[in-house]
């Protein structure tokens, strides 16, 4: 159970934040941060299908690490999570386009390393 | 006057803060609440919206909103490359705030794993937080 909690957890984090980084691209760069100007900003973005779709995935993963941290310790949900790093990173130079130099791979590894070793 | 690359790492290094502390914050408060709930297991959704009237489980998933907003915010500008393993600095913080606040034991092992984070974070911090071009569509005429 608990790693079928994972399982989930991992493809729908890695799913919803890929998405959440589609949709905000396409939308564009926020300037404006006063509340009026937001409120139109989330009027956009609530009929953006990348969007929605990010916050669909986001809440499956929200509701699987809570059922994981009633079940298991935070000390371990956290670390096992990692394991989405190394995919969205590979979806962000494939399907995003970044650019991702030795400085990012060496530093999303290391990171993700860490995360991992957190958990002992 | 800041020049433009400045205004936008500035603009970045306050997100990642918002994004790392909202995060922090919202996930202790949540496992927290979700300790005096307990066991949660089901496919029904009655079990969670019961544990949503626990203040702290409340407190969590409002901060965990806020995590969610300024994340997106930040993605509108930066790469998911990079807001990926800046923000996962939130990591360092759980351990670090249990030694010095509450003065529970980091082993050595957690401590290395501390490091590798550090490490990471500063070598992807010293990447542009952006490298695709921005969208032809953006309104103003700001770049």
């Amino acid at each position: 159970m608990k790693w079928l909690l994972v399982a989930i957890i991992v493809l729908a984090t890695t799913a919803g934040e890929v998405l959440q980084a589609v949709g905000m691209r396409r939308h564009g760069e926020i300037h404006d941060f006063r509340p009026g100007a937001l409120g139109r900003v989330a009027a956009v973005l609530a009929k953006s299908r990348y969007i929605v779709a990010a916050i669909g995935a986001m809440a499956v993963s929200f509701f699987a690490f809570m059922a994981l941290v009633s079940i298991a310790e935070l000390s371990f949900a956290v670390p096992v999570t990692a394991a989405s790093y190394i995919f969205e990173t590979i979806l962000a130079k494939y399907l995003l386009k970044e650019h991702i130099g030795w400085k990012r791979w060496t530093g999303v590894l290391l990171v993700a390393c860490g995360v991992t070793l957190l958990a002992f | 006057m800041h020049s433009p690359v400045k205004a936008l790492q500035l603009k970045t290094r306050i997100f990642t803060a918002i994004v790392v502390l909202t995060n922090v914050l919202g996930n202790s408060l949540l496992s927290r609440g979700m300790q005096s709930v307990g066991v949660l297991l089901s496919l029904s959704p009655l079990p969670y919206v019961r544990a949503l009237f626990n203040p702290w489980v409340a407190a969590g998933v409002s901060l965990l909103i806020v995590w969610l907003l300024s994340h997106m915010a930040l993605l509108s500008w930066a790469d998911l490359s990079y807001v990926l393993p800046v923000t996962s600095i939130a990591y360092v913080l759980v351990p670090l705030v249990g030694r010095f606040f509450l003065h529970e034991q980091v082993s050595l092992v957690r401590w290395g794993g501390i490091a590798l984070i550090v490490l990471g974070v500063m070598l992807v911090g010293r990447t542009a937080p952006r490298t695709t071009p921005a969208p032809v569509k953006a309104r103003g005429a700001h770049a």
